[in-house]
């Protein structure tokens, strides 16, 4: 048993972390609270040091009834959504493949594992420049192999453009995850099943989907919360324009380029609390975990 | 193996795995290509796969113009550096909640995970308010405390997840015998967490090396990492193939190869120790 000694001992070796953290979290974040309560436009000689304008409320419905607010959120759905539809789906079917006797198995988990590891700004320009430029690009190559004129991919399809290579990013992530969790399923019972003429289908409905089941939460848990934050990927490739403009760009954009200071840190309280929301579920989740 | 696979079934999935595995790794292969081609054959119309003339030029040309190094340096001290303060706090935190737990871990840890799902545009602002007020706006010190904050969370998990597996025994026999609470630490315990904490340093090192929200609003020209760097190419630079390719391959190299190395310990620093 742990003596006093060294129960205050372990407090003092916890503290440097929960007092940074605590810092961390509350100091901006009481800021962001201030702010969205004042006028603030720093470009027009606003200034903490001049003391700023109280409004109330007034940034938080002049956020939400702006034009741009409810397409923002048309389209972080529909990223968010797409992205986990198809990492899940495709996740799952990789991970089951992946799973199979093959040869070289190593080798083909490297190569699906790889685009995890290519920075955002990377693999944005990569696929903007080299596959979806419509001059150059190589799906330009692809079309007019076949006849068809090229397409404009960030212009005319920015949505499904920013989804795939969203999707290439996170795919890894899904398969991975999936992976080590079927890699955990009892296979005499995938046997039994197949001996009692279970067909593949059935197998996968009842005995596999199942045994994924918290894994696949927890991967649309976690890639929802960074989903909900990308940035670079639209930074580099449209700039938020042709209707890819996320939330957390609408945000941004508020704060930084056009400096509204208070408007954006209405934004961004929203942003917070959307945030804790799903996060509320995988603490649940990753909780229950930590009693086992 | 229990299960019995004719050869015919571990052919089709073999060759199903390798397309599928081949057309995901696809574009960094194809950017790795195109870095060794000149620029008129990285726009060639048909596109030339392999029968190129092999050039390393492009690298030259990226280093010279664009002082490749000192970005490449910025990412090395950013994601090192955050790396290894993050550490240093976490691993004494880790400890404490893995061996001396009190009502109040499981709340802490989460607590702690909770404050890694703050959106960060919602604070852009007073970081950077915060950040122009102490002088730490562009520089590699300012920086490197941000990455360590976001990481810090991760680097506590990880650690306390690999710690919790130590059996507790070790560390009362070794209190028994008159360790004090250092030796504890530096002879009994950080041996066997030795693993742990590399494959730790690994994954994080990894993530704060591609962290791309922070390092690109909160740096201009002197403490730019490489993603800065690649993002300054968006164009009309992007627009030369060939050498946006030696760019990217050379921001993206270092951390492919080390990723490789770390793929085991990516699922329990990014699910939380939730999925083994």
């Amino acid at each position: 048993m742990a003596t006093q000694h060294s129960r205050s001992a372990a407090r003092l070796m916890l503290a440097p972390a929960v007092i940074l953290l605590l810092g961390w979290m509350l100091v901006p974040l009481t800021m962001t609270l201030f702010f969205s309560f004042k006028k603030y436009l720093p470009m027009r000689g606003d200034s903490m040091a001049n003391g700023l304008d109280w409004v109330g409320f007034a940034n938080y419905t002049r956020f939400v009834t702006s034009s741009s607010f409810w397409p923002s959120v048309q389209t972080t759905l529909v990223i968010v959504g797409g992205v986990l539809i198809i990492t899940v789906v495709f996740g799952v079917l990789l991970a089951i493949l992946l799973d199979q006797p093959m040869w070289g198995q190593g080798m083909v988990r490297i190569f699906v594992i790889a685009p995890f590891f290519v920075m955002p700004t990377v693999s944005a320009l990569v696929w903007k420049n080299m596959f979806m430029d419509p001059v150059n690009g190589l799906l330009a190559h692809l079309w007019k192999f076949f006849g068809a004129a090229p397409v404009e991919w960030l212009s005319q399809a920015s949505m499904p453009s920013l989804i795939m290579i969203v999707s290439w990013q996170w795919l890894p992530f899904a398969t991975l995850i999936l992976l080590t969790a079927i890699q955990s399923l009892d296979s005499e019972q995938l046997e039994a099943a197949e001996m009692d003429g279970a067909p593949a289908l059935k197998r996968f409905w009842f005995i596999i989907l199942p045994h994924l089941s918290r894994a696949i939460t927890i991967v649309i848990l976690i890639q929802t919360i960074f989903l909900l934050a990308i940035f670079a990927e639209i930074f580099v490739t449209t700039g938020g324009a042709f209707g890819t403009k996320t939330l957390s760009y609408l945000i941004f954009q508020r704060v930084l380029e056009s400096q509204n200071v208070g408007l954006g840190s209405a934004g961004g309280v929203y942003a917070i609390i959307l945030a804790n929301i799903v996060a509320l579920f995988l603490m649940r989740i990753v909780g229950k975990n930590l009693d086992a | 193996m229990a299960r019995a696979v004719t050869t015919q079934r571990k052919t089709i999935n073999t060759v199903a795995a390798w397309v599928i595995g081949l057309l995901i790794f696809f574009p960094i292969l194809w950017t790795i290509l195109t870095s060794f081609k000149t620029e008129a054959q990285a726009i060639s119309d048909p596109p030339i796969f392999l029968f190129f003339d092999w050039t390393l030029e492009n690298y030259s040309v990226v280093q010279e113009r664009s002082d490749y190094m000192r970005f490449l340096w910025n990412s090395v001290i950013l994601a090192g550096g955050s790396t290894l303060l993050g550490i240093i706090i976490a691993v004494p935190a880790a400890w404490s909640m893995a061996f001396v737990p009190s009502r109040r871990t499981k709340d802490i840890l989460l607590w702690m995970l909770s404050t890694k799902m703050l959106p960060a545009v919602g604070v852009l602002y007073p970081i950077y308010l915060l950040f122009i007020q102490f002088g730490l706006l562009d520089t590699q010190l300012g920086l490197t405390l941000v990455l360590m904050l976001i990481n810090l969370p991760i680097i506590v998990w990880m650690l306390y997840t690999y710690f919790k597996e130590i059996p507790g025994e070790i560390l009362e026999a070794s209190r028994m015998d008159g360790a004090g609470l250092r030796e504890e630490i530096l002879y009994v315990l950080t041996p066997m967490a030795l693993p742990g904490i590399a494959s730790t340093v690994l994954l994080n090192f990894i993530l704060a090396w591609n962290e791309a929200f922070w390092t690109l609003n909160l740096t201009a020209a002197q403490a730019a990492p490489l993603t800065a760097f690649i993002a300054s190419y968006s164009s009309p630079e992007g627009l030369f193939f060939a050498k946006l390719s030696a760019a990217s391959t050379m921001a993206i190299a270092p951390i492919l190869i080390l990723g490789w190395f770390s793929q085991k310990q990516l699922v329990r620093g990014l699910t939380f120790g939730a999925v083994k």
